[in-house]
């Protein structure tokens, strides 16, 4: 008897109840997501600055500071100090001498959109190395344009000539025989496609914006990221 | 802690290492297990990830489990399991960012691992706190060893290295099939097999003493 009663007392608790104990899991859980977040945000922050700082250390060699760039409202790069847009990274030697560009980009792969990041010398006109940055392509196969060695070492030696007509890389099957060929890898094709079509769209778009060889940006006084 | 107590609250643990564990023996949480264990450390993470987020529900679940109307159960699980994984995909992220961005989706995606739900409903919601934790911690520890299993097997076999070091030097071909999405179906398949052999020769065992005994 008295087992029925707390049974049906139980299927029926008030509806302010059922509300009120959704709503409070719900406020609590809120609470509990937002602090997190902002326990977390600045340890996430600086572990993605240093990714990225990381890979334009390697996409240009020697270099030692970097300043961030952003484009200016005329179309050309300037000092983006506040880091509000930065669009190109300039790399600075031990000394403070520039020693190359080094430019993000995107674009569609295999499975889905692959970030990298590429060195850029623009009075040799070299491609001086490449990090991909995120990609989802296929483990073992197209993700090899992260692990073959000889596929990303390629990337530092590129040369490629201004005049001639965009697109100013172009993907061989096989042994490249030019400076301005990049060898696909055997078995990812369209990965190895996907990235030097980003390199080429990205250098379409971004060498008309860079500064005049010898006027690049000095580095702000101080400024700018250390090794 | 009484010996009763003790010999309950292991046996709630050990259940879920080998008779009811959730990937060998209740075939639970598969978007998981076969999404990301192509490699032993992508698997320890997820085992870890889902095991605090597991041990984290049932305690609160256990604590609350007389204060929620049985009306509201789920959706209350679900807002619980669902902030535990927020709290795991943001630590992950802030203190192994690589290994984050390698598990990418999937730490997101274990809101929706049945495992998880599965436990509130059937354990968490109707025994103690202490036994809730000790279930929930079996079945943590169950999923952690069934994935390592199966990635440990899959990076051996697919990419000649386990946990990044390379085993067979360079002229190993990898059999990259194996850390492929079908590698992930036939490692699962052989290793139930094996597991249900070994389960079955077991019992085997157990029948032909008893019938000695009897005899």
């Amino acid at each position: 008897m008295s087992v029925e009663l707390e049974g049906s007392k139980q299927a029926e608790p008030s509806a302010f109840r059922l509300v009120g104990t959704l709503g409070l899991a719900g406020l609590v859980s809120g609470f509990a997501i937002v602090g997190i977040y902002v326990a977390t945000l600045p340890k996430i922050t600086a572990n993605k600055k240093a990714a990225l700082q990381h890979a334009i250390f390697e996409v240009v060699p020697g270099a030692a500071h970097t300043q961030a760039l952003r484009l200016s409202d005329e179309g050309r790069m300037v000092p983006d100090p506040e880091e509000e847009a930065p669009a190109v990274y300039a790399a600075y030697d031990e000394s403070g001498a520039f020693a190359g560009y080094a430019i993000p980009a995107k674009g569609p792969g295999f499975q889905d959109t692959i970030a990298l990041i590429f060195g850029y010398r623009p009075a040799e006109h070299a491609i001086t190395g490449l990090r991909v940055l995120e990609s989802r392509e296929t483990p073992g196969l197209g993700d090899k344009i992260v692990k073959d060695q000889a596929f990303v070492e390629q990337w530092g030696k590129l040369r490629f000539d201004p005049s001639a007509a965009p697109p100013v890389l172009e993907l061989v099957k096989g042994k490249a025989s030019n400076p301005h060929q990049v060898e696909a890898i055997t078995g990812a094709t369209i990965s190895s496609r996907s990235v030097t079509k980003i390199v080429n769209k990205a250098l379409a778009e971004r060498t008309p914006q860079l500064p005049e060889p010898g006027s690049e940006p000095p580095l702000a006084g101080g400024g700018g990221e250390q090794r | 802690m009484s010996l009763e107590t003790q010999g309950r609250a292991w046996q709630e643990y050990s259940k879920g290492l080998w008779r009811e564990n959730p990937i060998f023996a209740m075939v639970l949480g598969m978007c998981p297990t076969l999404a990301v264990t192509n490699s032993a450390i992508n698997a320890l993470a997820m085992g870890l990830a889902t095991t605090f987020v597991l041990v984290g529900s049932s305690t609160l679940i256990s604590l609350l489990r007389n204060h929620i109307p049985k009306q509201v159960r789920i959706s209350t699980f679900i807002v619980v399991i669902a902030t535990f994984v927020t709290v795991a995909d943001y630590t992950l992220e802030a203190i192994a960012y690589d290994i984050h961005k390698e598990l990418g989706a999937f730490i997101a995606l274990i809101v929706v691992n049945c495992i998880i739900l599965g436990r509130q409903e059937a354990f968490a919601s109707k025994n103690t706190v202490f036994y809730s934790i000790m279930d929930a911690l079996g079945m943590g520890s169950g999923f952690t060893f069934a994935l390592l299993l199966l990635g440990s097997s899959r990076e051996i076999l697919g990419s000649g290295s386990l946990f990044g070091i390379d085993l067979f030097g360079p002229h190993y071909e990898p059999w990259v099939i194996m850390i492929l999405p079908p590698g992930g179906f036939i490692m699962l398949g052989l290793i139930l097999l094996g597991f249900n052999a070994l389960g079955e020769w077991r019992q085997r065992l157990r029948d032909e003493t008893r019938t000695g005994e009897a005899a």
